[in-house]
């Protein structure tokens, strides 16, 4: 039982979906507590995996006992451990999160999807789930493609099950060119094949050293760059994701945001270090400097998008984008610290961005107030998640004691290090940035009066009558922020995982 | 030099951290029982910090490593003579503050005052946070900490003045650090390849003359606490606070916070060696000149007493600045000292702005003519405040202005001398008429303040704790220590 | 000349791709963008399949069993680049079944597939 554990990661949300679907076909309503038992099925697997390789090394498993290359291979090392606990923790305390935010009676998407709707949501979730599970744990590019495509249509299909009018239009945004994305994908998984004949990733590896001046290859690996950038939004490609990730239900923004984007971006690693390797990268082309510029103008245009928006679920949404450039960045310092410090960034960002949109997610259960200026004195009326909200916003800045912290300190030295000075000012700067539209929402919401508001309101509820969460709604968001805390001081647990990784990366 | 492993330094930061959650818990329906939290954990912090003065003054330096964030970065603490003097300043004066906010808060019935001992007991600890931090990572955060939690007290009333005055605050202060403090650190490791405060400072030979220069000036920008300018406006900023915020913060924690790590920073990053090699002490001794002259000047022109009192201490920063930048033994002993001298007579001075704001509600010195002979006991201890700061016997602050005389004179640094009797004019020509207002200024006709005879002092409390410190400016002229001792030990220990 | 000709597969599925990427940029109606989708998609598809054609050879169905005698691969067309496109024509249904999806929802609650209308609308 135990050698199919990397397997089972994958397939336990998947059956589970199926099972909750079939559930709906008789009069019991358990697909919520479907849904928690496979996600956290999923995580303790995903955790005891992690444990095997911190133990005994990266390890491997055949599909069907097929050897690769032939077969598909499922690869656990350090970089898959680390982003599968890291989304399995993610999606497994989400989940509880949604027995209120789904269930309640102040849902906002019930009201769009219906009590039957239920049923096919927590089966979209559990599709979502096994199918980023699949991207991190497979080691077979066309598996790689089958699993993006099983995430990327349950996101489109649960991104349209928004609140608002404009959340369906959003999901077909977000449709239209995610597609282009996969398919673009797609085509470099064709050209690669063509030249060498193989699928899984560390065959290509060996195979393609011959073939690096070919342009077959490069045009491969544009395509592969074009294609996973879209994916994970990567300015300028961003553009669908502050109306998707703006408009879903919170509860499913907090899974874009903090899981799919950044499994693509595993992608993207994975394509860049396991398949081309390092030499190809940074020797044959220039990738660290037109990386160093893209993750810079990611970094900071996102920022700065982020300042501009009134809505507070748009504004998370562009500080994605911005945080995205993050992980870019430290991919284009190719040195160990510089890497280390965007794997780290992986765990950072999707604990503490998850926490953030399920804060908010409960401040819309509970005020259905969208709007920041209409957010204040807030802080008194619902501490809790405001609290949660306040430690995240610390950790998004990046001051000392949290996960952000770290990550910055990591990036700064390693581009330090690489002899890569002017990056360090754009770390700060992006810090500052954060700093403005993050200091913004929190001075409304603890220090302003919440009776001068500006005009009156009409579908909102009386100031006076809102009150805290929800324990449902509160709890879960505060478990994901502590752990940034936890891990910013005892950072020493994440960062040791995350240097092997970056090693193995690096080292070829 | 001899180090001691001793939890002392953490006892010392839990007493407050231990307060927070008991002041959260018994709230605001049973305000003794809450203050009393507040007094007691000051007290305890006060008596740890001293309790290590035998060893300290011994030579003994007591360290103690809290935790490895991950290799290469611990959260560790390091008790030194420098350290202990603002600890124990810090605290001692936390105390009296204490008493004094109790007076202020309850005369004017302020809301919101179980989050402002909260956030008191935090700011205390973070300021023991810095005293007692053994490398520059643990300085940083808990310089951090320090922004962070005076932020709800400088925006404490809430209205727009406060929102625009505590953001103002904030940006300074969050800007300057992550933009140049937070870079300096970075360079630091890359060539120091450590974080760790050491006496003859441990960027010696690591880097070009060039780039100690940038760090060195990155350090000096990325300090705001210590406002020296342009970075000051953040002081006068954050006047909206209630007159007790104003009081310890402005006088003695925050501000003091500031100079500490520049001087930490000054004394075991670079150390003196490095630092007169390059001359870097003399060009920072000019460049704080510029502050000291221009901010005496400012407040003469402020009419509002707590924005007098504000600049005045802009000025009286950088003298602690000019003293340690002179890198000799009297002049750091000077400085030093300073930090003690000038935090007991300004806290004086704002305490009884304070005092006369509750009494009379006057907040500008035009209209406090003649209120002597109403508030005497205040303006008295206003007087010895004055006296302190400006430097003049028999107030504490003479003393430290005399060393720090003698120390340009020892490095041989004559217009900073100039500087120095200029600015102590300057200081007393804008004390000096306020007092002579008061006791012999005659009151507008009509102004109702004056028209029952008898004495209208500020609450019981408050004229109490301004008198303590008052008296403890006199009382530091004729005895300074462990004040003069400690600073005393850091010259030996570092000065050339 | 030689170039154009001896790649031809690849003129033909870059020329449907471009065809169907204007649909989905240029065109206004929703239902032309969903079309122009799946013919980029199936472009890719064509490409794929144009990869495993061999000249002169058969379709991939071995007819005497194992052990006979040895398999020749050149005699037959490469089927894995068939297999793989089954399951990226699965992908592309159902990307279309989710797309028309959208459409009828977006159609109820707009009551137009114009794109301009659609976004005058939210204005």
């Amino acid at each position: 039982m135990t050698e199919h554990l990397s397997i089972l990661v994958v397939i336990t949300p998947l059956f589970i979906s199926f099972f909750v679907f079939l559930l709906s076909l008789t009069k019991y309503r358990y697909e919520w507590h479907f849904t928690v038992i496979a996600t956290c099925l999923s995580f303790l697997i995903a955790l005891s995996l992690l444990f095997r390789v911190l133990q005994t090394g990266p390890f491997s498993y055949r599909l069907g006992g097929w050897a690769p290359p032939w077969g598909i291979e499922y690869r656990v090392d350090y970089l898959s451990g680390l982003m599968l606990v890291t989304v399995a923790l993610v999606v497994f305390i989400t989940s509880v999160y949604a027995g209120k935010s789904i269930r309640g009676s102040g849902s906002l998407t019930r009201e769009i999807i219906g009590e039957e709707g239920e049923v096919s949501f927590f089966t979209l979730y559990l599709l979502l789930a096994a199918g980023l599970f699949g991207i991190i744990m497979t080691a077979d590019l066309f598996n790689l493609y089958v699993f993006l495509e099983i995430t990327s249509l349950s996101a489109y299909a649960l991104v349209g099950t928004g609140y608002k009018k404009r959340a369906i239009v959003a999901g077909f945004n977000y449709l239209i060119l995610g597609s282009i994305g996969a398919c673009l994908y797609l085509l470099s998984v064709g050209y690669l094949y063509i030249m060498t004949g193989t699928l899984n990733m560390a065959d290509l590896a060996q195979k393609l050293p011959l073939f690096y001046d070919s342009r077959l290859i490069l045009v491969a690996f544009a395509l592969l760059m074009a294609g996973l950038s879209i994916k994970m939004a990567l300015f300028p490609l961003h553009a669908w994701l502050p109306d998707a990730h703006g408009l879903a239900p919170s509860i499913i923004s907090s899974i874009l945001s903090g899981c799919v984007i950044e499994v693509a971006a595993y992608a993207m690693l994975r394509a860049m270090f396991t398949v081309y390797t390092p030499a190809f990268i940074f020797e044959v082309l220039p990738l660290k400097e037109v990386l160093s510029i893209a993750a810079a103008v990611a970094m900071i245009g996102g920022s700065t998008i982020a300042l501009a928006q009134k809505d507070i679920k748009r504004m998370l949404a562009c500080s994605s984008v911005g945080q995205m450039g993050y992980i870019v960045l430290g991919i284009a310092i190719a040195n160990q610290t510089g890497l280390t410090g965007s794997l780290m960034h992986f765990f950072s960002h999707a604990v503490i961005k998850a926490s953030l949109f399920l804060a908010v997610g409960a401040i819309i259960y509970q005020t259905r107030i969208y709007d920041i200026t209409r957010l204040r004195g807030l802080g008194k009326k619902m501490p809790v998640t405001m609290t949660t909200f306040t430690i995240g916003a610390l950790g998004m800045i990046g001051i000392p004691l949290t996960t952000g912290f770290v990550t910055e300190w990591k990036l700064a030295i390693g581009a330090l290090e690489a002899g890569r000075w002017p990056l360090v000012p754009v770390i700060l700067l992006s810090a500052m940035l954060n700093a403005v539209y993050f200091g913004r929402v929190l001075e409304i919401v603890w220090f302003k009066k919440d009776d001068d508001q500006p005009h009156g309101s009409g579908e909102t509820p009386e100031p006076a009558a809102v009150t805290e969460a929800h324990p449902l709604l509160t709890i879960p968001p505060l478990i994901l922020v502590s752990l940034s805390i936890v891990f910013g001081i005892a950072a020493f647990v994440p960062l040791s995982i995350a240097k092997k990784a970056a090693s193995m990366l690096l080292g070829g | 030099m001899e180090a001691t492993n001793s939890m002392t330094p953490v006892f010392v930061l839990l007493a407050p951290l231990a307060a927070i959650p008991l002041i959260a818990v018994t709230g605001g329906k049973r305000p003794n029982l809450r203050e009393t939290w507040t007094i007691l954990a000051a007290v305890i912090m006060f008596l740890a910090a001293a309790s290590m003065l035998p060893q300290v003054l011994g030579g003994k330096v007591v360290e103690y490593r809290l935790l490895t964030l991950f290799p290469g970065l611990d959260i560790k603490f390091r008790v030194d003579p420098l350290g202990l003097l603002f600890a124990v300043t810090a605290s001692f004066l936390w105390i009296v503050v204490s008493f004094y906010s109790i007076g202020y808060m309850r005369a004017l019935d302020e809301h919101a005052q179980t989050r402002y001992y909260i956030c008191f007991a935090i700011a205390l600890l973070a300021a023991a946070g810095v005293a007692f931090s053994g490398n520059l990572i643990t300085i940083l955060v808990f310089y951090e900490v320090l922004t962070l939690s005076t932020y709800p007290l400088v925006v404490h009333h809430e209205d727009s003045e406060a929102v625009k005055g505590a953001r103002r605050y904030f940006s300074y202060l969050l800007g300057t650090s992550i933009a140049f403090n937070l870079p300096a650190i970075f360079l630091t490791y890359k060539f120091a390849q450590t974080l760790d405060f050491s006496n003859g400072g441990i960027l010696t030979g690591a880097a070009s003359p060039l780039m100690i220069t940038v760090i060195f000036a990155l350090f000096v920008a990325g300090i705001g606490k210590a406002a020296i300018m342009p970075f000051h406006s953040w002081l006068p900023a954050a006047m909206v606070a209630p007159t007790p915020v104003s009081a310890l913060l402005h006088a003695v924690a925050v501000v003091k916070a500031g100079v500490f790590t520049l001087s930490r920073i000054v004394l075991y990053v670079f150390g003196v060696d490095l630092l007169s090699e390059l001359g870097l002490g003399i060009m920072l001794g000019y460049f704080v000149s510029f502050t000291i002259i221009a901010a005496s000047v400012i407040a003469l022109r402020q009419d509002n007493l707590k924005l007098r009192l504000a600049y005045s201490t802009v000025g009286q920063l950088s003298y602690i600045i000019l003293g340690v930048s002179l890198l000799s033994l009297k002049g750091i002993t000077g400085g030093i000292t300073h930090i003690a001298m000038h935090a007991f007579g300004k806290i004086t001075l704002f305490m009884c702005a304070g005092s006369i704001l509750i009494a009379s509600g006057r907040k500008n010195i035009s209209e406090m003519k003649g209120i002597g002979k109403k508030m005497p006991f205040t303006m008295l201890a206003f007087f010895i405040g004055a006296l302190s700061v400006i430097g003049l016997p028999p107030a504490g602050g003479f003393i430290s202005k005399w060393y720090l005389a003698l120390g340009c004179i020892e490095a041989g640094q004559m217009p900073l001398l100039v500087v120095l009797l200029l600015s102590s004019f300057l200081n007393a020509a804008y004390f000096m008429p306020v007092v002579y207002q008061a006791f012999f200024g005659k009151p507008d006709s009509g102004d109702h303040f004056y028209r029952d005879d008898g004495i209208q002092e500020g609450p019981v409390l408050a004229v109490a704790a301004l008198g303590l410190t008052a008296g403890g400016s006199i009382v530091l002229f004729f005895y300074p220590q462990p004040f003069l001792a400690l600073a005393g030990l850091v010259g030996s220990l570092t000065g050339r | 000349m030689e170039y154009i000709i001896s790649k031809y597969n690849y003129w033909v599925y870059i020329m449907l791709m471009m065809i169907g990427f204007y649909a989905m940029m240029g065109k206004r109606n929703l239902v032309k963008k969903i079309v122009g989708l799946n013919i980029f998609q199936t472009s890719i598809i064509l490409y794929f399949i144009s990869i495993a054609a061999k000249k002169g050879a058969s379709i991939p169905i071995v007819f005497h069993g194992h052990g006979h005698e040895p398999v020749r691969a050149f005699h037959y067309v490469n089927p894995l680049p068939h297999v793989l496109m089954l399951t990226a024509i699965v992908v592309m249904v159902s990307t279309f079944g989710v797309a028309l999806a959208f459409i009828i929802r977006i159609y109820r609650t707009y009551g137009t597939l114009e794109e301009d209308e659609i976004l005058a609308q939210e204005e």
